[in-house]
């Protein structure tokens, strides 16, 4: 496990005693910085110097923004009690959406065009979970089949006639507009040159946050905000999220299930749909065949991990698209360093666990984590194709080692018929 | 009508009520894009030719090893999604111990179908025990397999792969020639052979439908599938029958890729097909997880694969269009069958209506002073 991972869930327990408010704000801030340390020391144990340079932060803010908004779309859906694996689909009908209406329009119309193909694709879902009450998963695996045809065939009858496309990819595409703050840009590389423990890494950070900082992302991450408010703050949200919670005791009190979710599975749509448009717009400049590379699956994975929550699925997407962005980035040498804070992270749980009574599950990890340490010492550089592989693999032990503390809605899932309360 | 020859009408009537409205659907996105749907369909729905029958019947063979090993785990109420990194994963273990022929002429056959069977099974098993023991989903566990086994396969295959001389292409060691499942000919030249390898598939397919409906075994299966509490109640091992359904489903997935690796290309190579898995998906849920309608599912995909491949040439529209088909196809079968079903229960419920009306007209003596008795 990576270090990110474990440093949410030891304070999601208590915090989320404590109320939501202490949760969406100190406890972020908390995480960061114990975060931003541990790369920090990290990085001077094992000089690998680019698992927080401005550069790999950069790439991560934009690493993440497609897999949050795919986890926000799966939030939005699973609050109202519809599981939506048809994300991916929804996610690759934003990336036609988006580059078919930016080419002929511009960005933010290809922005408005990349959540409508979402939408339909979470029109699809919705018609066949809410209105005909076939089985989620089904409908969603059946999204995503269509969706991947339908963009094959709609790319080779448009973009295949573009000049500068063809059948697996569209012209280059112009970029919606970037925030750069120029002089603290400067101020801030300057300090990140100069090597100092811990502030190098926070000058880092920030500096990452105001050059060539793409207004989707700062528009993404309102979104989270806006979703966290509307589903948690208001009247229309707590009747969305009783759906998803207990759809008989809803409609009992005459709120319309049927509505509600049917909206919840829109709009989840429409966020997946944008996050294929951001794929398009800012990570790349056009659409290519293959682009979401289940990042959809992964947003499903964030949402679960960040325990259906919207504070949840930032850690999560930011540790994804953190794993993500060094398999890329000179990943031999920044992977390898992270197996060392993961062989000391699983010794450290092994203790916790055994001290908690847990004996087997403590060797276990024990076992694991040793394992991982002498596969760092062992190995200089981690090959190409298991860095690409960090992402999954990190899923993978996220969800074995949370998936206990998770509480996901209690009729997620579950086929509801209008006129079931009785 | 009876109801007996009611619900066979009414089974029958769900493929085809499917069908025709995934071609509606299809020929509805055809006209929207302005493409000649009449073309389109009369290039489709041709009787193929022998050379393309027997790319059919190859394809289909392949598919159906797919949907069986889907069927498995829906039948236990898993969503294996994750057959696709699975039968890449065993389909290379298969064709490097086969390349290597430790053992000579079709023992070596039997070992790399049994190493493909062991690896399947270990891969899927891997979301099973996560699933067993720590709860996490086999949806996403399976999804991140798939990826993991694309970078382990193609790590290894470096390792492992003979180049050969003046090509870029990466393959593991040829399978020698002792060791190969013959194909059989169905019409004349070599282009019209079909796999040897579709006998072992219709024996999988005897054996899961004896496995789930004549063994203990597979009640229990079935028994957890449908409801895992009253299953738990009656003395079945719930963890043990996810582990164990998810090695059956892995094992079954192992065999996918073999008919291609034993009948066709004999070694692994890096273009070797991927994708498969998902389509398994779609064949099982057509095919009802029944071994029959399996087989009716995957023939028709490869049907509507073979027949779609030449639509760029001839007509000038896109093959992927099969790829919406075989999508909304599942959405259709899934759907209709829910709107039988509602409808059946309809009809049932009237039937049972006529019947207690005119009982009620003539009460049997006796019965009129019990239902007083409730009441008070």
């Amino acid at each position: 496990m990576t270090a990110p991972s474990m440093v949410p869930e030891a304070h999601a327990i208590p915090a989320a005693k404590a109320g939501p408010r202490r949760l969406s704000r100190w406890w972020i801030v908390a995480v960061l910085v114990g975060v931003l340390l541990i790369l920090s020391l990290l990085e001077v144990i094992t000089g690998a110097d680019d698992i927080a340079s401005s550069g790999t932060i950069a790439a991560t803010m934009i690493a993440i923004v497609p897999i949050m908004l795919a986890a926000l779309g799966g939030l939005w859906s699973e609050r109202a009690g519809i599981v939506n694996i048809g994300l991916e689909g929804m996610m690759i009908l934003g990336t036609f959406g988006g580059a078919y209406f930016a080419y002929h329009y511009g960005p933010w119309v290809g922005v408005a065009g990349a959540m409508l193909m979402g939408a339909l694709g979470g029109l699809i879902h919705a018609t066949a979970t809410v209105v005909f009450g076939v089985d989620h998963i089904i409908s969603g695996v059946a999204v995503n089949i269509i969706a991947l045809g339908a963009v094959q065939y709609l790319a080779s009858l448009t973009f295949a006639n573009y000049p500068g496309g063809g059948t697996t990819q569209s012209p280059k595409l112009d970029d919606v507009q970037t925030i750069t703050i120029g002089p603290l840009r400067d101020a801030l590389k300057d300090v990140e040159d100069k090597d100092v423990f811990f502030v190098s890494e926070l000058a880092a950070m920030l500096g990452a946050m105001v050059w060539n900082l793409s207004l989707l992302v700062v528009l993404a991450f309102l979104l989270v905000g806006v979703t966290y408010y509307v589903l948690w703050k208001t009247s229309f949200g707590l009747r969305l999220r009783s759906c998803g919670e207990s759809p008989v005791a809803a409609e009992s009190l005459g709120v319309r299930v049927l509505r509600y979710k049917f909206i919840a599975v829109l709009v989840s749509g429409g966020l997946a749909g944008l996050a294929g448009g951001v794929l398009v717009l800012v990570a790349s400049s056009n659409y290519r065949d293959g682009q979401t590379g289940g990042r959809g699956y992964i947003g499903l994975a964030a949402m679960i991990f960040g325990n259906w929550r919207p504070g949840g699925l930032i850690a999560g997407s930011g540790l994804f698209g953190y794993t993500e962005t060094l398999g890329l980035r000179r990943g031999g040498e920044s992977v390898h360093a992270l197996l060392l804070a993961v062989a000391l992270l699983g010794v450290a749980l092994a203790v916790w666990q055994v001290r908690n009574g847990a004996r087997i599950t403590g060797a276990v990890m024990a076992g694991a984590g040793i394992a991982i340490g002498a596969l760092y010492f062992a190995i200089e550089e981690v090959p190409g194709d298991f860095t690409r592989m960090t992402p999954y693999v990190t899923t993978l032990l996220v969800l074995a080692f949370a998936s206990q503390r998770l509480r996901m809605p209690a009729a997620d899932g579950m086929i509801y018929r209008k006129g079931s309360a009785g | 009508m009876s109801p007996r020859v009611t619900r066979l009408v009414l089974g029958a009537s769900v493929p085809v009520l499917a069908l025709v409205a995934a071609f509606a659907i299809t020929s509805l996105v055809l006209i929207l894009a302005g493409d000649p749907v009449g073309d389109v369909w009369s290039q489709i729905l041709t009787w193929p030719e022998r050379r393309n029958l027997s790319n059919i019947i190859d394809n289909a063979t392949v598919l159906y090893l797919s949907g069986l090993a889907v069927a498995i785990g829906f039948k236990m109420n898993l969503f294996n999604i994750g057959v696709d990194g699975q039968y890449r994963v065993a389909a290379f273990a298969a064709a490097v111990v086969a390349g290597e022929a430790w053992l000579p002429g079709y023992l070596n056959t039997v070992l790399a179908i049994l190493v493909a069977i062991a690896v399947g099974a270990v891969w899927a098993g891997i979301a099973g025990a996560l699933r067993a023991t720590r709860g996490v989903s086999e949806v996403i566990s399976t999804i991140m397999l798939n990826a993991i086994a694309t970078g382990l396969v193609a790590y290894l295959l470096r390792k492992a792969a003979v180049r050969e001389e003046g090509s870029n292409a990466l393959n593991t060691k040829t399978i020698p020639e002792g060791s190969r499942i013959p194909n059989i000919s169905i019409g004349e030249g070599a282009a019209t052979e079909i796999y040897g390898f579709i006998f072992i598939a219709a024996a999988a397919g005897f054996g899961y439908w004896f496995l789930l409906n004549k063994t203990r075994f597979g009640f229990d299966l079935r028994a957890t599938g449908r409801s895992a509490t009253a299953a738990v109640a009656s003395g079945i091992n719930e963890k043990k029958m996810i582990i164990v359904a998810m090695l059956i489903s892995g094992g079954a997935a192992g065999l996918v890729g073999l008919p291609i690796i034993l009948g066709d290309s004999y070694h692994y190579g890096s273009t070797f097909q991927s994708g498969l898995g998902f389509a398994g998906i779609a064949i099982a849920l057509l095919g009802r997880n029944h071994p029959i309608g399996i087989a009716f599912g995957a023939l028709l995909f490869a049907f509507l694969d073979e027949q779609s491949n030449p639509l760029q040439i001839l007509v000038g529209v896109s093959p992927d269009i099969v790829a919406i088909t075989q999508g909304v196809i599942v959405l259709t079968v899934v759907i209709t069958y829910e709107l039988v079903r509602r409808y059946g229960v309809r009809l049932e419920q009237r039937r049972v209506a006529q019947v207690l009306a005119d009982e009620s007209v003539a009460p049997p003596p006796g019965s009129g002073p019990e239902h007083e008795e409730v009441k008070s």
